[in-house]
């Protein structure tokens, strides 16, 4: 007798509401898409995730690269009741936030990635996973954790999370922290904002295609320059290093 | 007393660097001895605020000195708060001047984001009074908001000035490639839409998230020198033309009208006097923007407009680029950063790039002459410089 193996591998998703696409303004003066991207986008979004893992500033290689392997197990049904919002501004992919479903009444967020820095546009897109959970799908709590100080900036402060430091999270086993719905509502005048519908122009716009970000975070110019300036007092390495580039810029 | 020039100049990207703060130090100088095309000083000059404390670093100038192969110039470290920058370029002014030394490098650097937001801006409030401000938590962003809410009633300026400025400001640092904030804001996105007050929200009422300069790491550098070794050099002849230094008190309730920025207004009429220059012979400034608000009291306190019409002439237009009088085209503290002591260091960068015409895109046109306003605790210690063009 046969065996499908694939039935036993691949997790049985439980149905999940969808998420309603939603809009705001940035203090660019741009509008940002917030929409929920399912397994035929993800091939999209792994393109523009996978330069990230070489970016050694803020934490970026840490999560991008288990972003990337988040959004490959989603694709390839081996990661159970996730989702994932794309943060879009004029079609450019500035987020991704994902989670996914621990239980009918508990979320667990997985990551936030800024492709876009400075405007927020990363707290705004934890802001829509939260009311995703929270509101769409009923949860009473989300496990959080935080990968960077950035991070845990703008969620264990900003918001005010609970310890639940007994429950390992599934990044890495590291404490838990948690947002409440009561937190949520607390902080939900202040955090969480949002207009629906989305005027279709916007919206068909950001369906038409994920593009990519034009201004994506970058390595630094050199990762070891401070490591090597410290065997190399007179920074002799590091500024003729400059010049260098400099002249190039001059040259080309 | 002889003349002073400005024979060459030197900046980093103003942003958070993780390099060592003498390595940051020795870069702008070195691009500023390479720009005056000279290998010696007589004298180093680094203006620095905070290393003891943030980067547990102390004689900064003995390190730079050694770093750069100056040796065996004189060296020494000025910590005079924000306006540490703008006061080394003083002493290293005296120096020339006095006829004691030819050429004198001075730098100003800080390196603030090797701790976090709070520890930095705990840091800078330590320039506050201990006894009457520091132990009650006051810090900067709360002075500069208690100072908006008196101007607001007593002037009519309104949060919308406020963001003027800061989106004047902020946006003009797209055109200044070493500006910490590459960031374009609009008036809609901070303060029109319905999402403006989470994308802005209050730090300190009335002040907002993008009423503020950023905390940034950087460092800037000037070469002072002789007018002979000037026109050896053969560099655009810029004449450091005005300097005015003064203080006030140290707690800021002490004063009788908190809105009247008393050390402002003489160190610029001091400059004015010793430069022979009035206001309106000024073709472009760099005004100390940490708040937004600043602009605007600064811009009256140094005399280009009447006292409570800053906001009024900021409506116009008058203080944009292309203006009556263009302030902080590059940024500002605002745009560019505020790494504490290199921003009086910067801002004469700023105005001698203008005053060479290498200003690109924020070229104000024509310029001959420029001013700067360093402006040290909260108003308690303020340097005002003037430059001119002589060639």
């Amino acid at each position: 007798m046969s065996v499908d193996l694939e039935k036993i591998l691949r997790p049985v998703d439980h149905e999940m509401a969808p998420y309603e696409p939603k809009y705001m303004m940035l203090a660019s003066g741009e509008a940002v898409v917030v929409r929920q991207v399912f397994r035929d986008e993800i091939p999209d979004l792994l393109k523009h995730v996978e330069p990230l893992i070489h970016v050694e500033r803020d934490f970026y290689d840490v999560v991008a690269a288990r972003v990337y392997a988040e959004l490959l197990g989603y694709y390839q049904y081996r990661f159970q009741d996730q989702y994932v919002l794309a943060l879009q501004v004029d079609g450019e992919l500035a987020a991704i936030v994902n989670g996914r479903q621990v239980t009918p009444t508990l979320g667990l967020s997985l990551h936030t990635l800024a492709l876009r820095r400075g405007l927020r546009i990363g707290a705004h897109g934890f802001a829509a996973k939260m009311e995703y959970h929270i509101d769409t799908l009923g949860h009473d709590e989300v496990l959080i954790v935080a990968e960077s100080p950035i991070g845990f900036r703008r969620w264990m402060i900003e918001y005010k999370l609970e310890k639940r430091f007994h429950i390992p999270h599934e990044l890495g086993g590291v404490p838990s922290w948690a947002l409440t719905r009561e937190l949520f509502d607390r902080a939900r005048s202040k955090l969480v904002v949002g207009r629906r519908p989305v005027p279709p122009e916007l919206l068909n716009k950001a369906m038409e295609k994920i593009l990519p970000p034009s201004d994506p975070p970058t390595p630094p110019l050199d990762p070891l320059a401070a490591t090597r300036s410290m065997y190399d007092p007179t920074a002799t390495s590091l500024v003729q290093q400059r010049w260098e580039m400099e002249k190039g810029m001059e040259n080309a | 007393m002889r003349d002073v020039y400005v024979a060459g100049i030197g900046i980093t990207t103003f942003t958070r660097l993780e390099y060592p703060l003498t390595e940051i130090a020795s870069y702008a100088s070195m691009m500023a001895l390479k720009d005056a095309g000279l290998t010696e000083v007589d004298q180093i000059y680094v203006a620095n605020m905070g290393s003891p404390r943030v980067n547990h670093q102390t004689a900064l100038a003995s390190a730079v000195a050694d770093s750069l192969s100056l040796l065996p110039a004189g060296a020494a470290a000025i910590e005079n708060g924000p306006a540490s920058g703008a006061a080394a370029i003083k002493a290293g002014f005296q120096a020339v001047a006095s006829g004691m030394d030819d050429v004198v490098l001075v730098a100003g650097v800080e390196r603030m984001r090797e701790v976090n937001n709070l520890e930095a801006t705990d840091f800078v409030a330590t320039l506050t009074h201990p006894l009457t401000e520091y132990i009650y938590g006051v810090t900067l962003p709360s002075h500069a908001a208690m100072f908006a809410r008196l101007y607001m009633e007593k002037y009519g300026v309104t949060e919308r000035h406020l963001a003027m400025v800061g989106v004047k400001n902020q946006n003009a640092a797209l055109n200044n490639e070493w500006a910490h904030l590459q960031q374009e804001i609009s008036m809609e996105g901070i303060l029109d839409s319905p999402e403006a007050m989470t994308n802005n929200p209050y730090v300190a009422e009335p002040l907002r998230f993008f009423d503020a300069c950023p905390v940034s790491d950087g460092g800037a550098a000037i070469i002072l020198v002789s007018k002979e070794k000037a026109q050896e050099l053969g560099r655009p002849m810029i004449r450091l033309s005005g300097i005015g230094q003064a203080t006030d008190t140290h707690a800021v309730f002490e004063r009788e009208e908190p809105t009247d920025l008393l050390a402002v207004r003489k160190a610029a009429e001091d400059a004015y006097a010793m430069s022979g220059l009035s206001p309106d012979d000024i073709d472009v400034a760099e005004l100390h923007d940490a708040f937004t608000i600043l602009e605007i009291a600064e811009s009256e306190e140094v005399g280009f407009f009447p006292k409570g019409e800053g906001h009024i002439a900021l409506e116009k237009g008058e203080t944009a680029l292309g203006g009556r009088i263009p302030i902080n085209v590059g940024g500002g503290l605002k745009g560019r950063g505020h790494p504490v002591g290199a921003t009086g260091v910067a801002q004469a960068w700023e105005i001698v790039t203008q005053l060479r015409g290498d200003g690109g895109k924020r070229q104000v046109e024509g310029a001959r002459t420029g001013l700067t306003l360093n402006f040290g605790g909260f108003g308690n210690n303020v340097v005002c410089l003037t430059f001119v063009r002589e060639d």
